[in-house]
């Protein structure tokens, strides 16, 4: 619009005058308002010049990009620090190994932009077999730990790796005399090459190995049988009768997924055969463990009371020469036996004898001569060459003489590799008192924990994720390869080993591969390309290209030498209340030794049997609980000798009674921020002569009280009345009437009032979750925490009641409170294609997927919880508070990036794991819409399942595993009778009792 | 108001005026005017320190509201199976005590009831308020409460994603919202004529520009009369069926779902009986304690508060009825989850909520059989407040230990509150108290022009038939 135009018609009061020229109007005012306010606008709103503007401005964009064209014509390379085919975002797995208490397991770790993100098991490695223990999930947070040693200590005081260094060389070690190294469970070739190299520099030098929890007993006791230094190997699928002397080889005593794997195979139903080749499992315990909860009968015994069992065992199926006495014990005892006898002798070669690394070594011995007896040595359990780790001093009791070579000031320089002896040493070697008198004691350790805070010098240890190294297991080696340079600075044992000997390889890295290299090329060879492929291919598999595993010996036990050590042994009181209550010491199976204690992953994964989570609980049976006066989250003093504990009870059902089971690794006082002062340390109860089980402790109630926090019953101790939730039968039922567990509950036909939707097309998502082959492990439960970035809510809130873990593992007990069994029951999102949380959400932010996922929009969730409220089985977890607000700031590093981190106020659930979904999905798309292979996608609760418990595929696919499982009587769909349709279901569990005692 | 004299003379023998002492119609205006009309310094000190507490609770609320929201859910005690534990308890419990005022003005009016006209103004001013506070309760349970607009159908620019008319709480949302409008046009309605007559005894400025402002122009004239009685009825009639609809869609929340206790049908009747009993009680606490604190004896008399008391028996024995028709479908239903919910109900780990919503609602109200029980002031004191105790409890059981044991006994949990949920309770009844408070000082706090209608009734009573139709 032009302002000449709204020229006003009529005057409009006074004029208004900008200067003299104005006024006058003269020409030279008329110029300079033209040249002020000259407009260029209307030009470019001519058509032509806005054209040509247009035109100049793009061929000059043009010539412009032109000139830029100028590269030199010869072939460069850029100068950046990429990795060659690296992909930034991109996730890549590389294999690796762990070691926990002396076992050995092969890993496969995902990657995102050099930093591990998550840890699966290795298909390769026979102690994997794919899966990983929920432990091994949970130690990729230990790497994130942000309370880890990150700096070198000399005195408590700030010092360097480089005074370290200095002081290394200027310490005169001579032959060697004053020097002793103290280390964890050795499994790596290569430390012990440089062992061996080590102590022939210094003839004088010894090596220990102590950690809390050792299998020195079962090589003890193998070796008492054969009279050579041979350790057992056990095939647990192989056996079709399995007796357990304490064992708890579903959970704690061992911490590969090996037994649960092979023994989980057994239960795996797909066929008439498989029925008759169903395994039936004997356990005799104390604590209500795992194994005992899978087990098809159970007894229960204190600990000590086993070895009479083992012996009695032994008796009546006729392995000790010259001895006939039994002990019945009770009715019960006697019958359990009896029967067990029976079915062991029917089962033959199929049958196998195990005990626990907690027993004593005549108990070890006497499960080989039963083996033995029966057949099945070289099936089901086999004798191998005791590997050379087992060679060195070890134990508790080589603990114990180091440390009185320290008190008497033989040892003026102690090297401890790792662990945290002043915190797990028993108690009476006093290790930390006479730590104090050692000269120059060096300490590598993880975490400034307590061991730490008494040595002279504390040096950053490198988390096994960070390192070079190497392990081996039954003849099978790894490498252990790094994928994320040391966050904190950390060496490793090897290096600070090849530091103090003065070795050439100074290097972890160096010391492993020339190791290798030079093992592959033979004595005095040297190693050439071939074995640079062997290396690359190893690492790349994550075992070592030609390891093979170690063979089986034919040997024959010694069983006079066996019977001569009955004989000497005790007489015991067999089940009788003398000796006053006893106490049992198992590893924490969330904080093992108490090494994941500043790890809130294991801390907050509750306990497969109690439930019990953020410390532990001096558990007894609730007769025992009558008996010392003390009932659920009461405090009472333990002592015995002069020691004293304090611990909160916590019933137990079926638990040994006069017996208090405790966990160790609790009741840390230099720790992080996370597991200071968790729980009630036992250790100062615990003595060389006394690892695992002691008699005749006093325990008086304190009169205080103590809040568990527990993930079930929150306190309420309420019989459950009869739900078809968790469905389980005799196989004899079965096998008469298949269709009985469908007729558990009555559905009748049911009508939706909201049109049907088909699913007839294309994936449609669908799990089947086996109880038979569950064990109840929780490795699901971290691996989920892991894949799927669930927070960590403290205790605080685990008594609210709001932990956030998306599966997550029920445990019902089923009979007596003094007798009953146990079951376990995963629980990830039922996926309901009739979703009862969908039609109730407000803002349609949960809604279901064309592929049946019942999908959870996070942006959109409001929070108003009404969806988890119609949730009939409660798996939608609300985040009431920001749960990541007091994260340490690394702890954004363990995070999937594929999965949103959550912030309050809104909802979660498990997804069927979407994020593993889509990117196979895409991945199928891009390789041109191809369809999805079964097994293709596995979520990450599937993928490292021991059991294979867990399958999940397209339910479309008549083909696929999942389809084929659904198809089964035995699969069933939990409150069906509400028209909810679950994705996910269940095949029921078949037990296989004993006819005989099952009456 | 022509209606008034048709009052039969009969009746009158039995029932005594529902009007005493001075009725004139000056003497009516002067008592409920001076109320609002008194000087500051004229208002007892009585009233002024109950203001000064109920503004202290209110503000309590505020500064939980506010701590909640820049906190989250978490610091309340609400947990993993009890998505909704008080806050939706008290979003019901006021939802349902803001029943009466409808109930009162509307279908009373309907029906001819003239006793309601000392009472409706209040009752209708308490429903409002009550709503209030119901609504702070859904606005602040969500863990994103910037986000609650959500809830609403009005285009957002976030996600472009419209609402699940699927979910009962859209219904709630459109059953609240639309029980919120059409009670403040109700209650405004029926204020126009009394705002009038206050504006033209209005002495101050302030006075004259706010009641000038709220009376719309009102002259008193016939025609504005014949208006204002049609739009009264009117909405009356608008307002009934939302009596009804209110409570059954809130109760929809509940029965629409699968969770045993709550998935039952019988839940909307049952709901709005509650509420009509908790509304009846509420109503009875806030009349008894402003009748003597503003002396209304002779306008609130106890026919009127034995009426009330009689809805209280009949509808307190309708709620008990639900609840024993309950545990005879749980038995009936042959239905597990539901046996052990109603078992678990009386006698689970919340026995005493339980037993004690059957003896507040059920037991007690029982004894108003009794004449001289229910129109002695102190007994239906305590029993009003009872009552509203009861009801609470009623919806805690209802929602909260429903949720506590559902299907899965591995989920099964107990709901422990904590200070927040307490203080945020507690500061609701400071905004309902505060707001009322307000409302008695600076309005009408009873309808003048109504309670002229039924005044005097016996110097009208000779008035013939005919004389209806002459206004006509």
């Amino acid at each position: 619009m032009s302002l000449v135009s709204i020229k006003p018609k009529v005057p409009s009061g006074p004029k208004y005058w900008r200067s003299l020229d104005h006024l006058a109007n003269t020409s030279e005012f008329r110029e300079w308002v033209g040249r002020e306010f000259s407009s260029e606008a209307p030009l470019m709103m001519d058509g032509n010049s806005r054209r040509t503007v247009l035109k100049m401005m793009a061929a000059s964009f043009g010539l412009a990009g032109l000139t830029a064209c100028r590269r030199p014509v010869e072939h460069i390379f850029p100068n950046s620090k990429g990795v060659v085919d690296y992909v930034p975002g991109q996730k890549y797995n590389y294999a690796t190994v762990t070691s926990l208490a002396g076992q050995v397991a092969g890993l496969v770790v995902e990657t995102y932009d050099g930093r591990p993100t998550k840890i699966e098991g290795n298909p390769l490695h026979p102690n994997s077999l794919g899966a990983a223990t929920a432990l091994a999930q949970g130690s990729l947070l230990n790497l994130y730990d942000p309370d880890r040693s990150w700096k070198v200590l000399q005195g408590g005081a700030d010092s360097s790796w480089e005074k370290f260094e200095a002081f290394a060389k200027s310490m005169n070690l001579g032959d060697g005399s004053g020097l002793r190294f103290l280390s964890e469970s050795v499994v790596s070739p290569s430390l012990m090459a440089l062992r061996t190299a080590t102590l022939k520099k210094f003839p004088k030098a010894k090596w220990v190995e102590y950690e809390s929890f050792q299998r020195t007993a079962g090589r003890v006791g193998a070796t008492m049988a054969f009279g050579q230094p041979v350790t057992p190997q056990t095939h647990f699928d192989k056996a079709k009768v399995i007796l357990g002397l304490d064992s708890d080889f579903l959970g704690l005593d061992w911490q590969t997924p090996l037994p649960t794997k092979q023994f989980s195979s057994r239960r795996h139903i797909a066929s008439e055969e498989d029925l008759d080749n169903i395994n039936r499992l004997y356990a005799v315990e104390s604590q209500f463990s795992m194994t005992g909860a899978n087990a098809d009968h159970r007894i229960r015994m204190r600990g000590s009371e086993v070895k009479q069992f083992a012996i009695d065992l032994a008796v009546a199926l006729g392995s000790i020469p010259g001895m006939n006495v039994l002990n019945n014990g009770s009715d019960r005892r006697a019958k359990f036996l009896a029967s067990a006898v029976k079915d062991l002798k029917a089962a033959g070669k199929d049958a196998l004898v195990i005990t626990s690394p907690r027993q004593p070594p005549i108990v070890h011995a006497l499960a080989l001569l039963m083996n033995e007896t029966l057949g099945s040595l070289g099936n089901t359990i086999e004798i191998v060459k005791a590997a050379e780790e087992d060679r060195v001093e070890s134990g508790p009791e080589a603990l114990k003489a180091l440390s009185g070579e320290m008190s008497s000031g033989q040892v003026s320089t102690l090297v401890m590799l790792g662990g945290n002896p002043v915190y797990t040493a028993p108690a009476d070697t006093q290790f930390g008192t006479n730590l104090a008198k050692v000269a120059t004691s060096i300490h590598l350790g993880y975490d400034p924990n307590e061991t730490a805070a008494m040595s002279k010098w504390h040096l950053p240890e490198a988390h096994y994720l960070e390192s070079w190294g190497d392990a081996v297991s039954g003849g099978i080696a790894s490498i252990q390869q790094p994928m994320i340079e040391p966050i904190f600075g950390g060496r490793t044992a090897s290096e600070i080993v090849a530091l103090i000997s003065g070795s050439k390889d100074v290097k972890a890295h160096d010391i492993v591969k020339n190791y290798w290299l030079a093992t592959w090329a033979g004595p005095g060879e040297k190693s050439g390309t071939s074995h640079q492929q062997q290396w690359q291919k190893s690492l790349n598999d994550g075992i070592v290209a030609d390891s093979k595993p170690v063979e089986g010996l034919k040997l024959t036990a010694d069983a006079k030498k066996i019977a001569a050590a009955v004989a000497a042994e005790p007489k015991p009181v067999v089940n009788q209340s003398g000796g006053g209550i006893e106490i049992a010491f198992v590893p924490s199976s969330q904080v093992w030794d108490g090494r994941f204690a500043n790890n809130g992953w294991m801390q907050e994964c509750p306990d497969p049997m109690t439930k019990l989570v953020w410390g532990n609980a001096a558990l007894v049976s609730g007769a025992t609980a009558a008996k010392i006066k003390a009932g659920d989250g009461q405090m009472i003093t333990i002592s015995r000798g002069g020691a004293k504990i304090q611990a909160a009870v916590l019933i137990q059902p079926g638990h040994a009674d006069d017996c208090i089971t405790i966990a160790l690794g609790y009741g840390r006082t230099h720790c992080g921020r996370v597991g200071k002062d968790v729980g009630f340390d036992a250790g100062p109860l615990r003595t060389t002569d006394a690892m695992w089980y002691a008699s005749g402790v006093e325990v008086t109630p304190t009169g205080e009280r103590f809040v568990h926090a527990t993930t079930q019953e929150r306190g309420l101790a309420e019989h459950l009345n009869e739900r078809p939730l968790y469905r389980e039968v005799n196989v004899s039922d079965y096998k008469s009437n298949p269709k009985v567990i469908e007729e558990m509950s009555e559905v009748p036909k049911l009508h939706s009032v909201y049109p049907e939707i088909s699913y007839a097309e294309g994936n449609q998502w669908g799990m089947a979750i086996d109880l038979g082959a569950c064990t109840g492990c929780n490795a699901c439960v971290v691996a989920c925490q892991a894949e799927n970035n669930t927070p960590v809510v403290g205790k605080d809130q685990v008594i609210r009641g709001r932990e956030m873990h998306w599966i997550r593992m029920d445990r019902y007990y089923v009979g007596s409170e003094d007798e009953p069994r146990a079951v376990e029951q995963p629980l990830p999102c039922m996926q309901c294609e009739n979703a009862p949380c969908e039609n109730v959400c407000p803002v349609a932010a949960t809604t279901h997927s064309p592929e049946g996922l019942n999908d959870m929009v996070y942006n959109r969730c409001v929070g108003t919880r009404y969806c988890a409220n119609n949730c009939p089985f409660k798996v939608r977890h609300f985040n009431f508070l920001n749960f990541h607000k007091n994260d340490p700031e690394i702890h954004s590093m363990v995070h999937n990036p594929d999965v949103t981190v959550r912030m309050r106020g809104v909802m979660e659930k498990c997804t069927y794991c979407v994020q593993r979904i889509q990117e196979t999905k895409i991945q199928a798309k891009v390789e041109g819409r191809r369809p999805i292979k079964d097994g293709e996608i596995k979520t990450a609760c599937q993928q490292t399942c021991p059991a294979d418990a867990i399958v999940f595929g397209n339910i479309n696919d008549p083909e696929s595993k999942v389809a084929k499982l659904k198809k089964q009587e035995r699969n069933y769909a939990m409150l069906a009778e509400l028209d909810i349709r679950p994705r996910t279901t269940y095949l029921a569990r078949l037990r296989n009792p004993n006819p005989e005692l099952e009456a | 108001m022509s209606l008034a004299v048709r009052q039969d003379p009969a009746l009158l023998e039995t029932n005594p005026p529902l009007v005493q002492g001075k009725t004139g119609y000056h003497d009516i205006t002067d008592q409920i005017s001076s109320i609002v009309e008194a000087d500051t310094f004229e208002t007892p000190m009585k009233y002024w320190i109950a203001l000064g507490i109920t503004s202290s609770i209110m503000v309590l609320l505020l500064c939980m509201l506010a701590y909640l929201a820049l906190t989250g859910i978490g610091v309340w005690g609400n947990n993993r199976p009890i998505g909704w534990a008080w806050d939706i308890t008290n979003f019901v419990f006021w939802i349902g005590i803001g029943h009466a005022g409808t109930l009162i003005s509307a279908i009373l009016f309907l029906f001819r009831q003239k006793w309601r006209t000392s009472i409706n103004r209040s009752a209708e001013a308490m429903t409002l308020f009550a709503v209030m506070c119901a609504a702070i309760f859904p606005l602040f349970h969500t863990g994103r409460p910037w986000r609650a607009y959500w809830l609403f159908p009005v285009p957002n620019t976030d996600l472009n994603i419209w609402q699940n008319f699927r979910s009962p709480l859209i219904w709630d949302v459109f059953a609240v919202n639309t029980y919120l409008m059409v009670s403040i046009l109700f209650w405004f309605t029926g204020l126009v004529p009394d705002v009038a007559t206050l504006r033209d005894r209005a002495v101050t400025k302030v006075r004259q520009w706010v009641f000038g402002a709220l009376s719309l122009g009102w002259r008193g004239s016939a025609r504005h009369w014949r208006h204002y009685e049609a739009a009264y009825l009117i909405l009356a009639g608008v307002s009934t069926p939302l009596v009804l609809s209110v409570h059954s869609v809130v109760s929809f929340d509940f029965a629409t779902s699968v969770i045993p206790g709550w998935h039952t049908t019988i839940f909307p009747p049952y709901f709005v009986a509650g509420a009509i009993f908790s509304g009846f009680a509420c109503v009875m606490t806030l009349l008894l304690i402003a009748r003597w604190l503003l002396n209304l004896q002779n306008l609130i008399t106890i026919k009127h508060l034995e009426n009330m008391n009689k809805i209280i028996l009949v509808t307190g024995s309708i709620v008990g009825y639900a609840y024993a028709c309950e545990f005879f479908i749980a038995w009936y239903s042959g239905s597990i989850y539901e046996k052990f919910t109603f078992w678990n109900r009386a006698f689970g780990p919340y026995w005493w909520a339980a037993w004690s919503m059957y003896s507040c609602n059920v037991f007690i109200p029982q004894l108003y059989w009794f004449k001289k029980l229910r129109t002695n002031l102190w007994v239906m004191f305590i029993i009003s407040i009872t009552t509203n105790i009861g009801m609470w409890f009623e919806r805690f059981v209802i929602i909260a230990t429903s949720l506590t044991r559902d299907y899965l006994p591995s989920s099964w949990g107990y709901f422990h509150p904590t200070w927040v949920d307490m203080c945020t309770f507690l500061g609701t009844f400071g905004l309902f108290f505060t707001l009322f408070l307000l409302f008695a000082r600076f309005l009408p706090m009873i309808a003048i022009s109504e309670v002229k209608g039924v005044a005097a009734v016996e110097r009208h009573s000779f008035a013939p038939e005919t004389a209806t139709e002459e206004v006509h």
